[in-house]
């Protein structure tokens, strides 16, 4: 016998060791199932049962989230910057200097290349050590840890794996623990978990049962699953040994496990047993992160960037070609005053040319900026400051602001045209209020005037008062409400400023509702359920059960036993999911009014028990305990037992509850939909629910064609539910794609809601694989687009996501957002482009996972119409400038390849090809693409339809690129040819000397320059003081940094090109005035486009109507 | 472990910068300012392109081409032979004063002063006077930095050796005798670069300076002897040397050559008259397809004669005008809604 429990032991180790190895590959793989299960020897006694005690070997306390140390820093830090391709191709430019011949010295893409690194490893050695910082803050702190009877303060990165631990109040729980013992006489703790999940409720833990009294001499192991992020889900049980005793078995639940990271509240001191460590708790494994989104904006550069790279190549095999060509003339290879070295003499020919082509590369090479990757990220960083500033976006009932998580999105918030929105909390408050209440078929409704029930019936009956009761019973026992627990002294609490807590609103409007009826909750004391009732007596239930709400069952039940030994259970849940268990015959007098309130849009409920006999009783309890002790599949396990339960039971009644709509969120809806972004609610909530609550949000209008696609219009006499579904999408197929023809003759709109299901879905995206013939998801996918909105309910989360997925892969790939509150939207807002998170009532994972987190809803219409619209004004323009400024700076260098033999000679000095993009034009279009308003606020929110002229990545098509480049090329001949008119005679100065080759050059740039520079200050519609600091600011640097240059000899230098060529320049005249006349000459279009255009500003008013 | 903070600090500061409302000047380029605005640039242009091209017209240049491609041509037989120091001379006939002061100026074509590896074959350590780098020249003058016994050439480079060394005497016949026109060739190179850029070491004499290292292979003399009459004209500060190290932006090109001396009968400028160019032709470029020509210009405030600038500004002046007159006829039919 006792061989053969060392062998178990021996054997769950090895698998414990497999399933770490498992573990480690998995730990990016997300929710993986987690095979195999973890022994832990609480405070390290080795239990009787196994003599040869093996310490386990788990991973210790200590969290990292830092990426590098002092020492792999470096090599660490540049590996991840050059895997990005453009400092991979800057590197390359810049070895191809090093080693070849080229003209331009290494230092000219060095430094922008050294700057850009340098920046970037500080940001990111800088965001490192702060990581490291808040490691150790976590790793270092003290606590108490239970060893031998003694305290022991310890690091917290030292608790291991089976150490027994004191948490006092308001203190977070260091690693992941089994509640073993607690200061409260009941055996719970109450904790939160605001920093975990945002729930700010308090929650309550229970202490494993028989371990209370003696941790110190506790001997007992716990077998748990292994490490998984689900924050709501532990298996796990526990054996304790006793003094020759056979060990007792108890099951471990999520209730049993502090996670780490939650608070300790309302307790003095627990303790507990460290089961999961370090990296392998829930937080830690939650941390993962989320995969990274791209925006349009980025597309387009990277498209842009493709174009430029193949004008940088053909202009290389150009100049290489016509190189060859030139030197094929003779006498031109090698004139007598420029003889070859030996050396390129003998090099062979082939060579040769790839060492031109190559020098040619890296004479181009700064037509592709390096600076703009720089100031994209720096525009995005800095931009986005803007959104969480922003005091419009404050809310005051919950002391937030806007929270933005990714700064690469803000583009994309100007080019969203589908907005999924959630219903519930999103749309609406999640603010519940008791309306009414239907028992029986007669409909209660509270009224303001007399606090007394008012019993107007629709059929006509005796008040029955027994049922009643027997409901607001129902009401008060079944929930999982808690009450808050008052810090002053206890006074018997007045009835309407008693505070409850609950994890849904709706059971605080469900308890509060009862109460208004005479039947308050009182509270939950070890396992007794108290309430006040009408006559002010206290009655008293012992909760037995409590089976818990899940999404799939849609309902709760609670088993509770009265004083008078009776045993009752009540269940309350979603019609659906209550009607078909029920007598059915209950049935029909209370669907009526339970689809009426539907219809008003208020959240309802239906409420039902049953008598449980004493077998029954002893039947589900032993069943109950049996699926909880269960190790593998608890939850199936759990859910049958249920599932037969909750069967026959007696209907007593429905609730009707309201959920408000959210502040101005009609007015948000509209305005969006004037905005040309198409909103479709997707919701788990029934169809008339949801119907409301859109008519409510005027997202469907009265003249709104309604197009319904749910298990009740496929029920047709007489035909294949498969068959009605074709014939229904055709029919609407030809509704609403076929009007558009005629609509674009005649304007006549009709507007077309379409409504579908979760079911009527699933057979849809379910269809197309079996039947060829009808690609259903096409259909229905056209039948969408042109439906100004779209309610899709009774949808799971998956198919949340599944309809934004499929929406972001249509034709045209439209860009997506999604808005939600709860933890059920977090699929589609991870699916979408955009996710934006409401900082509601339900917890904070959605604005953890979102892009965007806003307290309201309203607050979406300034973040798309104002924010995102100027943030994809500001980048498009800030892309196109970029790439037209160099275009227009290296097409001189490449003509002048023409006039000088091809040989690679730079127009411009070294110092200017270097300074060009890091100093004399990066400030201000940064400046530009930071503060230009180019329509005011004001006017974005007032005209939604401004926000259509930019969608479609409108800016960043391929018709502005052109517009650009043409205009880059044009700056570029203009500048070039018009010095070289000018040079047909050098002598440029009145004293008859002449200009060389780099006074060409600087005349050019400096024409350049301020070309750039004024173009940009053309198109600035908003003149910040700001603005002009930078725009004048970067001229006169231009002018000082000149003067300097050439006014100083500089030892470094090999060639003192530049020496004092600025100050002559300035001395000619005629140099002057080709400059003016240039710049004039190049800025001519622009002057008449900007005048000629359409008028924007505060006069957009007349133009948009 | 940590404790919550109250959260009323969350809220934003409300300042201009930080809620976007900067002061902010909104320029609009409306018809109203740019027609007018347009109009007075368009006339301040044509004005300006009038006095260019009057300016520009009024300066006299004579040109005189004796590269000695064509048989009839003085410079012919000098062209086709390698012989040092031919001597050919051209005549030419004023007829009218030519205005002072004069520039004499030599020109080049097809000439690539502009190549790459040309303009970096110099070592402006040497040229700045540093003795280490008579010695040992930096390798960018390759192959011109030794000679075939390993000597180090100074000044080094391609630039300095192909220096122009064709030399000229005006001489203008009057009523059958011959006078000889002062040239002045002081001057004629950048202020900067006489002064600062380049600069002899510092050794008397300073042929001292120079021993052990030999003569560009083209040079006739060395670089301390190439002005005899004048001590300070010599080395790496000689005029006619700066004048060639600035190499020109493109392949044809001209060079101040000399100034006629504004004193006696030439303080007007070149009197009309019979003048005679007496060339010594040493520099080669028919090997390259290039040609040689002097030109003899007088100087505005603008500089030399340049036609181009004049007609830019008249045609961009004309241009303005033009387009603010269609303007005016779009707004006039049109009426912008700006304006109100």
């Amino acid at each position: 016998m006792q061989f053969f429990k060392i062998c178990i032991r021996s054997w769950v180790k090895f698998g414990l060791f497999f399933s770490q190895q498992i573990h480690d590959c998995c730990m990016f793989g997300g929710e993986d199932r987690r095979v195999g299960s973890r022994t832990i020897y609480v405070g390290h006694r080795p239990c009787p049962a196994n003599e040869v005690f093996i310490p386990p070997k788990f991973c210790d306390n200590r969290i990292v989230s830092s990426k590098y140390t002092v020492w792999n820093f470096l090599p660490k830090n540049l590996f991840e910057q050059f895997r990005r391709i453009a400092n991979f191709y800057f590197l390359i430019i810049f070895l191809v200097q090093v080693i070849v011949d080229t003209p331009t010295s290494p230092v000219t893409s060095g430094l922008p290349l050294f700057f850009v690194i340098t920046v970037t490893a500080i940001k990111q050695g800088y965001e490192d050590w702060l990581r490291h910082k808040a490691d150790n803050e976590v790793n270092k702190y003290r606590v108490t840890v239970l060893e031998d009877g003694r305290r022991i303060q310890k690091e917290s990165e030292k608790i291991k794996v089976g150490d027994v631990l004191e948490v006092e109040e308001d203190e977070t729980f260091p690693c992941d623990l089994i509640l073993l013992q607690s200061s409260r006489d009941d055996g719970t703790c109450f904790v939160t978990t605001a920093s975990l999940d945002g729930e700010s409720n308090h929650k309550t833990h229970y202490t494993v049962p028989d371990t209370e009294r003696d941790v110190e001499s506790l001997n007992a192991t716990i077998e748990c699953e292994q490490p998984q992020p689900d924050l709501y889900k532990f298996v796990g049980r526990m054996h304790i040994y006793k003094n020759n005793e056979e060990p007792s078995l108890r099951s471990l639940g999520p209730e049993n496990l502090l996670l780490k990271g939650a608070t300790l509240k309302n307790t003095q001191s627990i303790c507990g047993v460290a089961v999961y460590t370090g990296m392998e708790t829930k937080m830690a494994l939650n941390y993962q992160g989320k995969s990274q989104k791209r925006s349009v904006v980025e597309k387009s550069i990277n498209a842009f960037l493709l174009v430029y790279l193949c004008i940088l190549v053909s202009k290389a095999l150009v100049c290489t070609t016509l190189k060859y060509v030139w030197q094929s003339k003779p006498g031109q290879d090698e004139p007598w005053y420029n003889e070859k070295t030996l050396k390129e003499k003998e090099t062979n020919l082939y060579l040769n040319m790839f060492t031109d082509f190559l020098s040619f590369m890296v004479l181009f090479n700064f037509i592709i900026p390096v600076s703009m990757y720089v100031t994209v990220e720096m525009q995005k960083f800095l931009g986005s400051f803007f959104i969480s500033w922003d005091k419009d976006f404050f809310d005051s009932e919950i002391e937030e602001g806007a929270l933005v998580n990714t700064s690469d999105l803000n583009e994309e918030l100007g080019q969203v045209e589908y907005v999924f929105t959630d219903k519930t909390g999103t749309l609406t408050q999640n603010n519940m209020e008791f309306i009414e209440c239907c028992i029986d078929g007669h409909q209660y409704k509270y009224r303001d005037a007399s606090s007394e029930v008012d019993g107007f019936c629709v059929t006509d009956g005796p008040m029955n008062t027994e049922r009643e009761e027997l409901f607001l019973r129902a009401l008060c026992l079944c929930h999982t409400v808690q009450v808050k627990e008052s810090t002053e002294q206890v006074v018997p609490p007045l009835q309407e400023q008693r505070g409850f807590i609950a994890s849904s609103p709706d059971e605080i409007a469900l308890v509060q509702g009862a109460m208004r009826y005479g039947f308050t909750f009182l509270g939950l004391e070890s396992k007794t359920m108290k309430i006040l009732n009408r006559t002010n007596d206290v009655e008293m239930y012992e909760l037995l059960h409590v089976l818990n709400f899940d999404p799939v069952r849609r309902r709760m039940s609670v088993i509770v036993r009265s004083i008078s030994g009776e045993t009752l259970l009540f269940c309350k849940g979603a019609d659906s999911s209550i009607f078909p268990r029920v007598k059915q015959e209950e049935v029909e007098k209370i669907r009526m009014h339970v689809e009426r309130n539907a219809t008003d849009g208020y959240r309802t409920l239906c409420v039902a028990y049953k008598h449980l006999t004493a077998e029954e009783y002893d039947q589900v309890d032993s069943g109950l305990r049996e699926a909880r002790l269960a190790l593998q599949d608890r939850e199936e396990k759990l859910m049958a037992v249920y599932n037969q339960v909750e069967t026959g039971m007696n209907l007593i009644g429905a609730t009707a509850v309201e959920d408000r709509l959210q502040e101005e969120a009609a007015e948000t809806m509209e305005a969006l939909q004037g905005a040309g972004i198409k909103v479709w609610v997707l919701t788990g909530d029934k169809m008339e629910t949801a119907k409301s609550t859109c008519y409510a949000c005027r997202l469907f209008k009265r003249n709104t064609e309604l197009l319904e696609l749910t298990v009740r219009t496929l029920e047709s006499p007489g035909k294949r539910r498969e068959d009605r579904l074709h014939d229904l999408l055709l029919e609407y197929h030809k509704k609403t794609v076929g009007t558009l023809d005629y609509k674009s003759l005649n304007w006549s709109s009709q507007d077309y809601g379409f409504i579908v299901d979760g079911a009527t879905l699933s057979m849809v995206l379910n269809s197309s694989s079996e039947n060829n013939l009808h690609d259903y998801k096409d259909l229905f996918l056209q039948i969408c687009q042109n439906c100004t909105s779209v309610l899709c309910c009774r949808m799971a989360p998956l198919q949340k996501a599944q309809i934004v997925k499929m929406v972001k892969n249509s034709k045209g790939s439209p860009i997506t957002l999604s808005i939600g509150d709860g933890a059920n939207d977090v699929s589609m807002i991870l699916e979408a482009h955009v996710g934006i998170g409401i900082k509601g009532k339900e917890g904070r994972q959605a604005v953890r996972n979102s892009d965007y987190a806003i307290p309201k809803l309203k607050h979406l219409k300034k973040l798309l119409l104002g924010h995102g619209h100027l943030y994809y004004v500001r980048i498009a323009h800030l892309v196109q400038y970029f790439f037209y400024k160099n275009l227009c700076f290296i097409l001189p260098q490449f003509l002048y390849q023409f006039f000088c033999g091809c040989s690679q000679q730079p127009l411009y000095d070294a110092a200017y090809l270097t300074m060009y993009n890091i100093c004399f034009t990066s400030m201000p279009i940064l400046a530009y693409s930071l503060f230009e308003q180019h329509i005011s606020i004001e006017m974005l929110l007032e005209n939604a339809t401004l926000y259509r002229q930019i969608g479609k990545n409108a800016m960043l098509r391929w018709g502005p690129f052109l517009y650009w480049t043409l205009l880059g090329v044009f700056h570029g001949l203009v500048f070039f040819f018009g010095v070289w008119f000018l040079f047909s005679n050098p002598a440029l100065q009145d004293n008859g000397q002449a200009f060389g080759n780099w006074s060409y050059g600087t005349i050019v740039f400096t024409i350049l320059v301020f070309t750039v520079t004024l173009k940009l200050a053309l198109d600035t519609r908003h003149w910040t003081w700001i603005n002009h600091f930078v725009i004048w600011g970067s001229l006169a640097f231009y002018v000082f940094f000149s003067f300097f240059w050439g006014g100083v000899i500089w030892p470094f230098l090999r060639q003192q090109r530049l020496y004092f060529v600025f100050a002559n320049m300035l001395s000619s005249v005629s140099a002057w005035l080709v400059i003016i006349v240039l710049i004039l000459l190049s800025l001519l279009p622009e002057i008449l486009y900007v005048v000629l255009r359409k008028p924007r500003g505060p006069y957009a008013r007349q133009v948009v109507l | 472990m940590v404790k919550q903070e109250s959260e009323s600090a969350n809220r934003p500061d409300n300042t201009a910068f930080t809620q976007q409302r900067l002061p902010a000047w909104q320029p609009i380029l409306s018809a109203g300012i740019v027609i007018p605005g347009f109009v007075l640039i368009g006339l301040a242009f044509i004005g300006i392109g009038v006095a260019l091209l009057v300016t520009s017209r009024s300066i006299q240049v004579l040109e005189l081409d004796y590269t000695g491609d064509s048989n009839g041509s003085p410079c012919s037989s000098c062209s086709q032979s390698d012989i040092a120091n031919c001597k050919c001379s051209l005549n030419f006939t004023l007829t009218t004063l030519f205005q002072g002061p004069v520039f004499f100026y030599y020109g080049l074509s097809n000439y690539f002063q502009n190549y790459r590896r040309y303009g970096a074959s110099k070592d402006d350590n040497q040229l700045y006077g540093d003795l280490s780098s008579f010695t040992s020249p930096s390798s960018s003058c390759s192959p011109y930095n030794y000679d075939s016994s390993k000597k180090p050439i100074v000044p080094c480079g391609s630039i300095a050796n192909s220096m122009f060394n064709d030399t000229f005497t005006l001489t203008r016949t009057v009523s059958g005798t011959t006078n000889n026109v002062t040239l002045d060739g002081k001057g004629i190179a950048w202020w900067t670069d006489y002064n600062i850029k380049y600069r002899n070491p510092s050794v008397t004499p300073l042929k001292n300076a120079f021993n052990g290292t030999v003569k560009p292979i083209n040079w006739a003399k060395p670089a301390y002897e190439l002005d005899a009459s004048d001590r300070s004209n010599n080395g790496f500060v000689n005029q006619d040397f700066l004048v060639w190290m600035r190499r020109a932006a493109l392949p044809n090109f001209r060079k101040l050559y000399r100034r006629i001396d504004a004193s006696g009968d030439y303080q007007k400028g070149l009197p009309a008259g019979n003048y005679t160019i007496d060339i010594t032709y040493n520099y080669p470029v028919r090997a390259f397809n290039g040609a040689k020509k002097i030109v003899f210009s007088n100087v505005s405030w603008m500089g030399g004669s340049n036609e181009f600038l004049g007609i830019a500004y008249l045609v961009i002046g004309s241009l303005c005008v033009v387009m603010s007159v269609v303007m005016l006829i779009v707004y006039a039919k049109f009426k912008f809604p700006d304006e109100e």
